[in-house]
């Protein structure tokens, strides 16, 4: 079974192919969108933390929407 | 209100437009064209004898009491099937007519037996009732002849008897059977003066295809068949109205009293969920109200390894509030949450939310629809703009097709499949889209004319392929997607589906559906008429659960089948408050009425009437909440009316994430499974016990009334309130109403929405608004709520839960009739006989693959986990497929199931788990240590001296 920050990533990735028909750009803007309006602040965290190595890897489209997600919260 | 018996009108109401007048004894009277005579009396306020006939069945005729004397007319017709006529002049009361009912009744009474006084039916007995309404003075035919007054009685019903004595062959029961269930369980066997009533092939009421819904038993004018419940106490002195607290349907009944003790639950016929209908469970399967398991006084422990100490209800809720105060101190104020129940009112699931919100300073609430039909919220608010289904029951009146996935009505929903085989009875036509047979596949006189026996999780890939056929066949109806929908997202979503990678020839192999069924199923949904999706856990339950629904909703608005009666898109919900615990703000990213929690208006809205701010980032779900704990930094959990340890997926894991906290409080009706994890229990109060609302699946907001005090001292509500006082939140509600008053102004699909209304009205179906002040049966019919209908592209994504060489079979999850969900109610009554454990339903060719017969134990393990069972050997499951339900804990279905969830709200995906299955001694290592522990958990301390 998966640890917590496996399934995690595990969750961003599987958001992220089921928006993959909208295509790369508007599928990870799509998938950013889900996880702000939809993950708790600690998920987010954990997510955005995975960015930066921490944590087990990210698929590119999962990486693709949190980057997304990380600067829109810069923005 | 007093008792008083429901009018009975004798016949069927018509709905035909066009009035007829004419004179009945002297009064003229105005009624539709169609009545019977029968009819148009009573509505006069005269009661024409009768015994065969009852205003829920059609008229029959066979009984004669009921004659009538029409002028320029021969004879004396049967006023139940004799019509009105314009002009018609009826008499009811004559010499001739008084002879020719004593008559009657004397031959009915020469065959009864003459033990009124000691029969349980004294006083509300119809043929007692007409032996005075005709004069029976005497029996000129003794009582010495040929009777049937020996015959025996059959018991075999735990919760009715039929006295063959008493029975006059009415057939009112067989018609009730036939008419109202739709199960053709019971027949008149035997000719003339042999004639009797019997179960299937005179094979008992318990034996028989009989699945005690108890119509035969509304519809006996004697004591032949007769509640147990009336038989012991006697017959009742009043009556409330009620909502049951089961399924989702959301029948009303009639809860018949003698002072505080209920003798029975009748189904009103005014209710308009189930319209005088009822199924087993909530006719019968109410005991658990006073079952002696039941826990009434609060208890508390420091640790799960001691036995529960009872403590006054001041210590439990204030040592309750300083555990959550304590924990949020230490831990921060995100530590802790609540979860709301679907089995509770609106009202105390509204409070629950609201004390997460205010009282905890946080958004991490979540509800049992988590679990169930959190896809359907998402599904169907992306695409229509609203997160509930578009029709109201009495739609299925008007359907044509009706496509029923991923639900079993007759064992889950079985008052509203009740309607829907009516339905199928007289013309419409069925798809089914289920890997199992279900009942509905072929049952007496409805056969599905198609069966879609697909691979569990490849819905989306039919639904697709479906969509592929009707837009690549021309079958897409332009002009209503031209004016209601979006159209680029309909431009988008047709140039996917009629890809040839989607088609039913291409998916066939993934789905296993035969393309040609695939393609007659759609063409049968495009262009059979009013056509109408039901669907139900078998849809939302899937890694693609919400795309499921949204792959629904596509259908629906490309072929117009939505915004009119007998169309639309229709979740079956499984618990009785689904809907409602939904519409309150349970889940943790919105507030009551689906407004997301990062809108700045909303919030301050609830800011302003509460007082506190509001976090604008959604909470934790469920699975999250487990996670978060097993992390160490979830450490108090709050649960209403949920047992998450037997009804949530992957248990090992909810018990590890339950174990990880300091402070669980349940509080339930009994020590439930979850309460083995628990360091607090608050004793709950039952649908019998407390005022309040619940919402059912089409919406509709109902009364819940109570007809007895709460065993526990309080109702759910209160306590609730007693917590949230002792965190200084200051409420002050002393009464539901005030709680639902509070919804209303803080929810705009409910702004009208009121005790007062209800009471009114009888129920409403949001929304209520002002331009729609006593509710809206049917959605989007002018325009959808979101505006254009948005079409969503919906890929086929396969699940990760994959079969391999270690786990070749698919394992899936459901429920059966006489069974409720965990079972924490049910397996507390006499239902429990017709199913005493889970079993695994397995195909023959895997069974013998195995060396498994029917019976045997087996073991079912999955990555997940392992558990035993014994086997039910049958072709109803395809081969590859293996099924169970998860009703006992002793079997703990859901140690089997895995972490694998819908991608959008993290519904489990409980309906697809690679499994395997081998022959087994008896109970798992596990389940012995769990029963143990369970056994351990529940230890209560004795009083102190």
């Amino acid at each position: 079974m998966m640890s917590n920050l496996e399934k995690l990533a595990y969750m961003a990735d599987q958001i992220a192919r089921n928006f993959a028909t909208l295509g790369e750009a508007a599928g990870a803007k799509a998938t950013a969108d889900h996880i702000a309006k939809y993950w708790d602040p600690r998920m987010k965290q954990q997510g955005l933390a995975m960015l930066d190595g921490e944590g087990p890897p990210l698929t590119p489209a999962a990486a693709a929407a949190l980057r997304q997600l990380r600067d829109a919260k810069a923005a | 209100m007093a008792f008083d018996r429901e009018l009975d009108l004798g016949t069927k109401p018509t709905l035909a437009a066009t009035m007829v007048s004419l004179t009945i004894d002297g009064e003229a009277v105005e009624v539709p064209a169609g009545t019977s005579l029968m009819r148009a009396a009573a509505l006069l306020g005269t009661s024409v004898p009768k015994l065969c006939a009852t205003d829920s069945l059609d008229a029959f005729g066979s009984c004669r009491l009921c004659l009538v004397e029409i002028e320029g007319r021969g004879g004396y017709p049967a006023s139940c099937t004799t019509p009105v006529a314009a002009g018609m002049v009826v008499r009811t009361q004559t010499e001739k007519l008084k002879s020719l009912r004593r008559g009657v009744m004397e031959l009915y009474i020469s065959d009864h037996p003459l033990d009124c006084l000691t029969c349980p039916a004294n006083g509300d007995c119809e043929l007692q009732d007409m032996a005075g309404a005709v004069g029976l003075r005497e029996v000129r035919y003794g009582y010495e002849g040929a009777n049937h007054l020996v015959a025996q009685k059959d018991v075999s019903n735990p919760y009715f008897d039929f006295d063959p004595t008493k029975c006059i062959v009415c057939s009112r029961c067989v018609r009730a059977c036939d008419e109202t269930q739709g199960t053709l369980a019971l027949t008149v066997d035997g000719r003339g003066f042999a004639s009797r009533i019997a179960a299937s092939q005179d094979e008992g009421f318990f034996n028989s295809e009989c699945v005690s819904c108890g119509a035969c038993v509304q519809a006996c004018p004697t004591s032949a068949l007769q509640e147990k419940k009336v038989v012991e106490i006697g017959t009742p002195e009043r009556a409330i109205v009620t909502t049951c607290a089961y399924c989702g349907v959301g029948c009303t009944f009639r809860a018949e009293l003698r002072g505080e003790e209920l003798v029975r639950m009748v189904p009103w016929k005014e209710g308009k969920a189930n319209r005088g209908h009822s199924c087993v469970k909530g006719r019968f399967a109410w005991g658990y109200a006073q079952h002696q398991e039941r826990v009434v006084e609060p208890m508390l422990r420091a640790s799960v390894d001691e036995p529960w100490r009872v403590v006054s209800w001041d210590e439990a809720i204030s040592h309750t509030a300083a555990e959550f105060r304590r924990i949020q101190g230490k831990y921060g104020v995100r530590s802790v949450g609540g979860i709301t129940s679907s089995r509770c009112t609106n009202e105390e699931t509204f409070l629950v939310q609201k004390l997460v919100r205010q009282g905890f300073g946080n958004n991490n609430v979540d509800t049992c629809a988590r679990v169930c039909h959190s896809p359907t919220g998402y599904g169907l608010k992306t695409t229509f703009g609203t997160s509930a289904g578009t029709q109201d029951f009495d739609s299925v009146e008007a359907a044509d097709v009706m496509v029923v996935i991923g639900a079993n009505p007759t064992d889950g929903h079985p008052v509203f499949a009740s309607r829907m085989k009516r339905r199928l009875r007289a013309g419409a036509r069925l798809i089914v889209i289920d890997p199992r047979r279900i009942d509905l596949v072929r049952t007496p006189h409805i056969q599905a004319e198609h069966h879609l026996a697909l691979r569990p999780g490849t819905n989306v890939a039919v639904l697709t392929a479906m969509a592929h056929v009707i837009v690549t066949e021309g079958l897409v109806d332009h002009a209503f997607v031209r004016e209601r929908c979006e159209a680029d997202t309909f431009e988008d979503w047709a140039r996917f589906v009629a890809e040839p990678a989607r088609s039913p020839e291409a998916t066939e192999p993934l789905t296993q559906v035969p393309a040609e069924t695939v393609r007659a199923a759609a063409r049968l949904y495009a262009t059979g008429g009013n056509a109408a999706f039901y669907y139900g856990l078998g849809v939302t339950e899937h890694s693609q659960g919400s795309s499921t629904v949204m792959a629904i909703a596509n259908l629906a608005m490309a072929t117009g089948n939505i915004g009119r009666e007998g169309v639309g898109v229709n979740p079956l919900r499984g618990q009785n408050n689904v809907q409602g615990s939904c519409d309150m703000g349970s889940f943790p990213h919105e507030l009551s009425g689906y407004r997301h929690i990062s809108e700045t208006a909303t919030r301050e809205l609830f800011e302003a009437a509460w007082g506190v701010t509001l976090d604008p980032e959604p909470g934790l779900r469920i699975p999250n909440m487990l996670d978060a704990a097993t992390d160490g930094v979830f450490k108090a959990l709050f649960i209403q009316g949920e047992d998450i340890l037997q009804s949530d997926p992957n248990t090992h894991h909810v018990a590890a994430g339950l174990a990880a906290m300091e402070c669980v409080v349940v509080q339930d009706l009994f020590l439930n499974e979850t309460a083995n994890y628990a360091h607090v229990f608050l004793p709950g109060s039952t649908f019998l016990e407390k005022d309040g609302t619940f919402t059912n699946a089409e919406r509709r907001i109902q009364r819940v009334r109570k007809v007895m005090e709460p065993k526990n001292g309080y109702g759910d509500w209160e306590i609730v309130q007693l917590v949230a006082n002792a965190l200084g939140l200051g409420w002050s509600y002393h009464h539901p109403s005030e709680i639902m008053d509070e919804i209303a102004r803080l929810t705009p699909t409910f702004a009208k929405v009121s005790f007062e209304a209800l009471d009114r009205l009888g129920s409403m179906q949001w929304p209520a608004t002002d331009k729609a002040p006593e509710g809206t049966p049917v959605m989007h019919i002018d325009g959808f709520v979101r505006g254009k209908g948005h079409f969503v592209v919906t890929d086929y994504v396969p699940t990760d839960e994959k079969t391999g060489p270690r786990y070749p079979l698919l394992l899936t999850t459901g429920r059966i009739l006489s069974q409720y969900n965990v079972g924490a109610q049910t397996r507390r009554t006499a239902n429990e006989i017709w199913h005493e454990e889970d079993r695994l339903e397995i195909h023959p060719q895997d069974a013998e693959d195995r060396g498994v017969a029917d019976g045997d134990w087996v073991s079912l393990r999955s990555r997940a986990g392992e558990t035993t069972l014994r086997a039910l050997v049958t072709d109803r499951v395809a081969p590859g497929v293996v099924y169970t339900t998860f009703h006992h804990p002793d079997t703990q279905a859901n140690v089997i199931t895995t972490d694998y969830s819908d991608w959008a709200t993290n519904c489990p995906e409980y309906k697809v788990t690679a499994v395997q299955v081998a022959p087994s001694n008896g109970p798992s290592d596990w389940q012995k240590r769990y029963a143990e522990q369970a056994r351990r958990s529940r230890r209560i301390a004795a009083a102190a001296e």
